[in-house]
């Protein structure tokens, strides 16, 4: 008996330590504010990275958690870009935070549609529902240029101060803040979700589909579900892009917005969150430093970045590191 | 014990094809409470199908399945599961990159319906993870509770796929060749485990190895060609001539082991 309570002490213990805070994660949350000291003249790239990490944390919570591959989740964060624009540009609400949560709602209405077609297909199929997803809304986007402003993009959009005081300055500063403090509380609804026995089952789900039923589990409810917070996610995400910058654009809906955030997964690693954020980061900043020496051929580096990532840390370069410091793999 | 007990599972009747191929033809059977019974035949004599047909993974043509009393032809495989009647597979069908106390946890949150709840934590479901840290005890696997499965031994993968089973709190268990692939001298000890199982649960097993057969189960039912040959008690079976044709060729029963 007292070797069973032993096991379960050491089992709970286990489980508890996978859900603690490291070190490391606390280091790199307050790495995530020397912007504002040392490189203010970069604060709109950290904004924009901020904003791209959010929606690839939106997409690791389907892709990495739950195995859903999807090439078209830029349809949520461009319907939250174009919601939150709308509202301000067409009715003329400004507020920046029910601007936001509108956004979201928005993506996540169509999400929660969308996905009970998701959940009954899988492979090839599942990858062209996406893909033909993600084509139909730019296109319908593209063809309500009236509302949308097409190719022009929307204008018109002006963001009231954040809580009345903050106002959106030229270099920066409020935007890369509002921007780091949603995607930190993003990220630890992520966190806490992942973390919670519906982020355990959703593992499940991507181990061994085939065993889901076997053990009595509904487990379409469970992606539609995960589907659906991921989309109101990516709709926050493309609502800030939209609140930063005031302006949308069709590219915020576009295939290469959701074949870019599948990139910075595969090469930050999938299923552990902050591998969406380093993916974002590398990916950011080698877009500007790289299309700065040249404009065009700047995928040429991503394309051998991801192949040698690809190559010789086939968990990405978070789960390549991760091995080295000898945490969470064996 | 076998008269005396009220039937949990019943089969009436059921078929299945494919194509011009009849898988399963009029399968009928009967299994009491607390049965330990076992399935044998040849191979492709539609013992896996007929598990498959049992559990929902395959829709029958026709015919019927109760459980308890209740009729669960057309019920989908989870909601069986969550009706009491459970499988295990031949080949492995574990979660590869999950440890043995989150498979098995996994499957008791889903047994309780509490799965989905994404703003508790983990580790705050405690009587399930200690559910789950009891049930790997009883399947002797509490010493790998935190590896991951695909860093097991073989032996203790197929012990997992039972443990995932019984976390389902399963009236009926369905074990497809539980010691399939395991080495003679250890599918005697994981068998053991198998008959170590509270009495009230009542046991299918496909099983090759006849020693083992004779001495796990109390009746055994004959396969062939999809459809029951026979059903009686091991020395009835043992003695048949149609089993020993069908089944072994001319090959003396006793003491006969499977390749």
């Amino acid at each position: 008996m007292a070797e069973i309570t032993q096991t379960i002490v050491d089992a709970r213990g286990w489980l508890k330590l996978q859900t603690r805070w490291s070190p490391y994660e606390i280091a790199f949350w307050v790495a995530t504010l020397l912007p504002f000291f040392f490189l203010p003249t970069y604060l709109s790239l950290a904004s924009q990275i901020a904003i791209t990490a959010l929606f690839a944390i939106s997409v690791d919570l389907v892709l990495g958690y739950a195995g859903i591959v999807t090439l078209g989740h830029a349809m949520f964060f461009g319907l939250g870009a174009y919601a939150s624009g709308l509202i301000s540009a067409k009715l003329g609400w400004n507020e920046p935070i029910s601007g936001l949560i509108f956004g979201g709602l928005v993506a996540g209405a169509v999400g929660f549609i969308v996905s009970f077609m998701i959940v009954r297909v899988q492979h090839l199929a599942l990858l062209m529902i996406t893909l033909g997803l993600g084509f139909l809304t730019y296109e319908l986007a593209n063809a309500l240029s009236s509302i949308t402003g097409g190719t022009d993009g929307l204008q018109g959009v002006d963001i009231s101060p954040i809580f009345g005081t903050f106002n959106f300055d030229l270099w920066g500063y409020t935007a890369y803040a509002y921007s780091l403090i949603v995607l930190f509380i993003g990220f630890l609804i992520s966190r806490r979700i992942v973390n919670s026995s519906f982020g355990l089952a959703l593992r499940g789900v991507r181990e061994n589909v085939k065993r889901m039923p076997a053990i009595g589990s509904d487990y379409r409810f469970h992606l539609q579900k995960i589907y659906t917070i991921s989309a109101v996610m990516a709709g926050v995400a493309g609502a800030l892009l939209t609140q930063t910058t005031e302006t949308v654009s069709l590219d915020t809906l576009s295939f290469n917005r959701s074949a870019d955030v599948v990139v910075m997964l595969i090469l930050g690693g999938t299923g552990r969150l902050y591998g969406a954020i380093l993916g974002a980061i590398i990916f950011m900043i080698a877009r500007d430093q790289l299309s700065g020496l040249n404009p065009q051929y700047w995928y040429f580096w991503i394309g051998i970045l991801l192949m040698v990532v690809v190559l010789t840390m086939p968990k990405g370069i978070l789960g390549g590191l991760s091995r080295l410091i000898g945490r969470r793999d064996e | 014990m076998s008269a005396a007990q009220p039937i949990v599972l019943r089969t009436d009747a059921l078929k299945k094809s494919f194509g011009e191929l009849k898988v399963a033809r009029d399968i009928s059977i009967e299994l009491p409470r607390g049965a330990r019974h076992a399935l044998i035949g040849p191979n492709g004599a539609g013992k896996t199908t007929f598990i498959n047909l049992i559990t929902g993974m395959l829709k029958s043509d026709s015919g019927r399945i109760e459980l308890d009393g209740k009729d669960i032809t057309r019920a989908p495989a989870a909601e069986r599961v969550r009706a009491g009647l459970t499988r295990t597979f031949q080949i492995n069908t574990l979660f590869p990159d999950l440890t043995p106390v989150e498979a098995v946890t996994l499957a008791v949150t889903e047994r309780e319906r509490t799965a989905g709840q994404f703003w508790t934590g983990l580790p705050s479901h405690r009587a399930a993870i200690d559910e789950a840290v009891g049930i790997l005890e009883q399947l002797r696997l509490a010493d790998v509770a935190t590896r991951k499965t695909r860093t097991l031994p073989y032996g203790q993968q197929r012990l997992l796929e039972i443990a995932l089973a019984l976390a389902t709190k399963p009236k009926v268990l369905l074990l497809d060749e539980p010691a399939a692939g395991v080495p003679k001298d250890e599918s005697a000890a994981l068998f053991s485990v198998i008959a170590a199982l509270p009495s009230d649960i009542s046991v299918l097993f496909i099983e090759h190895d006849m020693d083992i057969v004779f001495s796990f189960a109390t009746r055994i039912i004959v396969l062939v060609s999809g459809g029951v040959l026979m059903e009686a008690d091991p020395a009835t079976v043992r003695s048949d001539p149609r089993v020993r044709e069908v089944y072994l060729g001319h090959a003396d029963l006793s003491g006969v082991g499977h390749g």
